[in-house]
């Protein structure tokens, strides 16, 4: 019998997804899906994306069928080798039916698989998957949190031990973001690894945790063992002012979303339950004051304050820097003109959140540079 | 003030039909057939019973969320009350009113009320239509300890005595404003001291004794009758149950309410008072208790048997034309 | 963060802001309870339970009143125009019959009688609506009276975090506002994060997207309205819900967007129909968005009576999700 049977299942992307439904198969039946490459699209309430396989082989059978809904853990499709047969794949298939239990819906967040760890400057909030390999430690952007790495964290849990966290005065950590500097976030960093024990990482930041993770790698190269910088800060002046203001002071959905649209490519990814929970967390008290301490620091009068590519070739480590050819946010020239030892990817269709709308090779370069 | 051996019997039936009536009702409510919000009068009897016994069915009352009492004592149809109180259609008001409104214009009874106060200003209207008609009717407003704090009542008071009209305002202070102490709600010690502040006479009795306020609320509802303005009457009293069925009663002293029923409940009182002074027999009130005891049980059955008002009853009534 | 009541996220509100704010204040009858009597203080916290535990943690600043609304929703309102922000409970809002004139005749106009020289941050919180079995005088939904009124801002919250977060907004608001929680949805549960954070006035939520309906409500009906679309789902025709949240002010942005994109309109008002929110809301849409409309507008709502105590007839009175769906399958099979 073929050894080689794989289940691709509905991923479970953030804290709340419970469900999801099938939008356009991108792999035929018959078709040859590489591992990372985009199997099916899907739309849960808060954002649509791709289902990527996590194996090599020939997709042999579509299980869900396009518009059915599907929770957690249901079986989408099988990819198999071209030699297993028919009824391989029906007997692989039952047997996954027969032992599938979808999540129960009514469950609220009980074992909700976040942990908080309590730093001198107040209690950080961080997801943490994967139980062997390197350290890789994602960091969001401004007004970001965990989340915004709903489809990094498991694909390179399979090889690593992946830690996202919340930066001061984001998601679930700490309102106090102190003086907001670049400094005092790679110090929260710092602070955050040594409370959990972690002596080396691989830093992966966005946009303004692209600067925070630069500013620490150069402030602790020993710590650091790579640096990815996706749509990054801190590598030019030029940033979306406009966007920032916006973002700090909007209290209403009519004003909030067409800042939130400036982020993808493809504005139709910013579905009402993104807006809804981005104003959730604006709402909260000593949020708006956080960001605007943050975003007096970095980005006052609508540039960036720390650029910071002058100080890249001091760095004795793996740097890769990962653009959105139409990030908005900030401009992917940015990107251009770096020391020749970092590599440079530009990535088509995808705007300032690369990591959401082309997570595949994303994560694949992540994973190309993590080792 | 006299009673014979009629109106005795009378009483007497009358408080232990509202007491029978009330006990049962605590009882059905709790097994949840009961709907709504329920207020409960038992203890409180003599007062309701001493002055609607000076009354006939052309007086008129209104009465309080806890008016279970006074519609009894004015005369309602028990059957009728019973089957309001469970939402029926043969109820005294068709199913629509419930515990807190029930009603019988053609006894008098202007109806319980749910707005706490709403009673002193429509007995004001009451007594001006006898006065105006000279008809020689009287009105009795009854009211609570709370209800007596509100504004309705102190501008009726004062409406009532500037018009001279045959009213009779009855404050049953039975200590507490739901859960709130009459102590801390009220700045007077007692609340029949307000009257001198509107020139009427204001009398304080014991509610719990049949006998006293028999014969207070018989010289007021006669000086009223004969034209002589109206009077502010304070019954202190206690309620035996809760504020509403449910009410826990955490606020009261865990002893306080069965300190009076075994001191000075106005049933067993007027019962002892009444066979010892031959006034009546055991005998006679063994077999009014008897009559009492088939009457509620009837009651109740019939309540639980009878139709639910209809979808055709949902708009009918709301204008007497439209 | 946690899966809270609608009660709990009120309580938790009102406890949040007296931590922050010393001038917060909350007042009404038996909200502590027990006050001057033998036995246990903070007895009731609220006829139902809403307010316990305020009066252990903030003494003197929770206050019993007597019954004399009246009295004490104008003390409330006057101690707003002189330095303290009360929030006051009205037990019932059928009880403003006996307290109107101090909201609507003084605290609504101060502000503009006087030249814009007032602020009255006063918060009469009130219960409201049917199914109780409470009867006619304890079960109205009376929003519509206070919508009506210049100078009163109106809140009816749908779910805990809404109600959380208008409240907290409602205490900051520097004018008067009536904030209405009706009494079947204190147990409803939801998310609700343990912190403070606040809600716009005057923001709609439009609770699910759709393309062929829009169904416009606010209080205990947007979950009619929702049980009505899931059933209209299975029909295909996919329901959009916009929750008003507030009816003064009130968002017509989010009515008129989400009319302008389905064509369809029913409206959801638990309140008798005359002159209610359904009717403001059909007098806006025919309008301002006539032209978009491809059916006329239907309003399910209470009838024209007053609320039967009979639970056989007060089911019948309130509105229910399937006479949503019947109304929301007549304009979608309108002339089509």
């Amino acid at each position: 019998m073929s050894g080689a049977l794989h289940a691709v299942t509905m991923p479970k992307w953030g804290l709340s997804m419970q469900e999801a439904k099938i939008v356009e198969w991108k792999v035929p039946v018959g078709g040859e899906a590489l591992s990372g490459d985009e199997v099916v699209d899907i739309e849960t309430e808060k954002i649509a994306a791709a289902v990527e396989a996590r194996h090599s082989g020939v997709l042999r059978r579509h299980i869900a069928q396009e518009d059915d809904v599907l929770p957690v853990g249901a079986l989408l499709a099988v990819i198999a080798g071209a030699d297993a047969t028919d009824s391989e794949i029906d007997a692989f298939v039952a047997d996954f039916q027969a032992s599938f239990v979808p999540p129960d819906p009514t469950a609220s967040e009980v074992g909700v698989p976040t942990d908080t760890v309590d730093l001198s400057g107040g209690v950080i909030r961080y997801l943490r998957r994967g139980d062997s390999g390197d350290v890789v430690i994602l960091v969001h952007g401004f007004g970001g949190d965990l989340n915004n790495w709903l489809f990094t964290h498991e694909p390179l849990a399979a090889e690593h031990v992946v830690y996202a966290l919340d930066l001061p005065g984001h998601g679930g950590s700490t309102r106090d973001v102190g003086d907001g500097s670049l400094e005092d976030f790679a110090d929260t960093l710092s602070d955050f690894m040594a409370a959990l024990g972690i002596a080396n990482a691989h830093l992966v930041g966005h946009s303004m945790g692209g600067a925070i993770a630069l500013t620490f790698a150069l402030a602790h190269p020993d710590l650091t063992a790579s640096l990815t910088l996706i749509g990054s800060a801190g590598l030019g002046a030029e940033i979306d002012g406009t966007y920032i203001d916006g973002f700090v002071h909007a209290r209403r959905r009519r004003d909030l979303k067409p800042h939130l649209e400036k982020l993808f490519s493809d504005p139709s990814l910013i579905t009402r339950q993104l807006v809804e929970d981005v104003l959730r967390y604006k709402r909260l008290d000593g949020v708006q004051d956080a960001l605007a301490t943050v975003a007096g620091q970095l980005f006052p009068g609508g540039r960036q304050a720390a650029v910071l590519r002058d100080q890249l070739d001091q760095l004795m480590l793996p740097v890769q820097v990962i653009c959105g050819v139409e990030d908005r946010i900030i401009p992917p020239s940015h990107a251009l003109g770096l020391p020749a030892d970092v590599a440079t990817h530009t990535v088509t269709g995808a705007g300032h959140m690369v990591q959401m709308e082309a997570s595949a090779e994303v994560n694949r370069l992540i994973r190309d540079l993590a080792g | 003030m006299q009673l014979n051996k009629d109106d005795a019997l009378r009483a007497y039936r009358t408080m232990k039909t509202i007491r029978v009536f009330e006990d049962r009702v605590h009882v059905e409510f709790e097994t949840g057939e009961v709907p709504g919000f329920v207020h409960l009068y038992a203890g409180e009897e003599a007062i309701a019973t001493g002055v609607c016994l000076h009354l006939d069915d052309g007086d008129r009352i209104a009465s309080t969320h806890r008016g279970h009492g006074h519609c009894i004592a004015k005369g309602c149809d028990v059957r009728g009350m019973m089957a309001e109180i469970y939402g029926r259609k043969p109820g005294l008001c068709a199913g629509k009113g419930g515990s807190m409104h029930i009603a019988d214009l053609t006894k008098g009874m202007m109806g319980a009320n749910g707005i706490v106060g709403g009673a002193p200003p429509l007995v004001c209207g009451a007594g001006l239509a006898a006065k105006t008609l000279g008809n020689g009717r009287v009105a009795v407003g009854f009211v609570g300890d709370g209800g007596s704090n509100q504004g309705t009542t102190h501008e009726s008071l004062n409406l009532a005595s500037v018009w001279q009209l045959p009213c009779i305002f009855v404050v049953e202070n039975n200590g507490y404003a739901e859960a709130t102490s009459v102590k801390y709600s009220t700045a007077c010690d007692d609340l029949a001291d307000r009257a001198s502040g509107f020139n009427m006479p204001g009398i304080v009795v014991d509610g719990h004794d049949f006998f006293e306020v028999y014969e207070v609320a018989g010289e007021a509802i006669d000086r009223a009758r004969a034209g002589g303005g109206p009077t502010l009457i304070e019954c202190k009293v206690n309620r035996y149950y809760g504020h509403f069925e449910g009410d826990a009663q955490t606020y009261r002293a865990p002893d306080e309410v069965e300190n009076v029923r075994q001191n000075r409940d106005c049933i067993d009182n007027f019962a002892a008072r009444a066979v010892s002074a031959g006034l009546v027999q055991e005998d006679d009130l063994a077999s009014i208790d008897r009559d009492i005891s088939d009457l509620i049980e009837d009651a109740v059955n019939l309540a639980k048997a009878a139709p639910k008002p209809e979808a055709e009853d949902l708009l009918t009534d709301v204008y007497v034309s439209y | 963060m946690g899966i809270k009541t609608f009660q709990q996220a009120i309580s938790e509100a009102l406890a949040l802001e007296m931590e922050r704010d010393e001038r917060v204040i909350v007042m009404g009858e038996d909200i502590v309870g027990g006050s001057g009597a033998d036995g246990e203080m903070d007895a009731w916290g609220g006829p139902l339970g809403v307010t316990k535990g305020l009066w252990g943690k903030f003494g003197d600043r929770v206050l019993d009143t007597p019954i004399t609304e009246s009295a004490f929703i104008g003390a409330a309102i006057g101690a707003a125009t002189t330095g303290l922000r009360p929030v006051v409970e009205l037990m019932f809002i059928d009880f403003m019959g006996v307290c109107f004139d101090q909201i609507f005749n003084q605290a609504a106009k101060f502000r503009y009688m006087f030249g814009g020289k007032a602020e009255t941050p006063v918060v009469i919180r009130t219960m409201f609506g049917a199914g109780l079995r409470a009867a006619a005088q304890h079960s109205q939904c009376l929003y519509p009276l206070f919508t009506h009124i210049p100078g009163l801002k109106v809140v009816v919250p749908s779910t805990p975090y809404d109600a959380k977060g208008l409240l907290i907004e409602a205490i900051r608001d520097n004018d008067p506002v009536i904030f209405c929680e009706h009494k079947l949805l204190y147990t409803q549960e939801g998310e609700v994060p343990d912190e403070a954070y606040t809600i716009p006035f005057g923001e709609a939520a439009v609770v699910r997207e759709g393309e062929d309906l829009t169904i416009v409500t606010l209080g205990r009906m947007v979950h009619r309205a929702v049980e009505a679309a899931e059933a209209l789902a299975g029909s295909g025709i996919d329901c959009e819900i916009v929750d008003l949240r507030t009816t003064s002010p009130m968002d017509e942005d989010a009515i008129l967007e989400s009319v302008e994109n389905t064509g369809r309109l029913v409206v959801v008002d638990e309140a008798n129909p005359r002159c209610n929110i359904a009717t403001d809301i059909s007098a806006l849409v025919a309008q301002s968005a006539f032209d978009a409309l491809k059916a006329p507008i239907r309003m399910v709502t209470a009838p024209h009576s007053p609320v039967p105590f009979s639970d056989a007839l007060e089911d019948l009175y309130i509105p229910t999700a399937a006479s949503i769906e019947a109304a929301a399958r007549e304009l979608a099979e309108y002339r089509s």
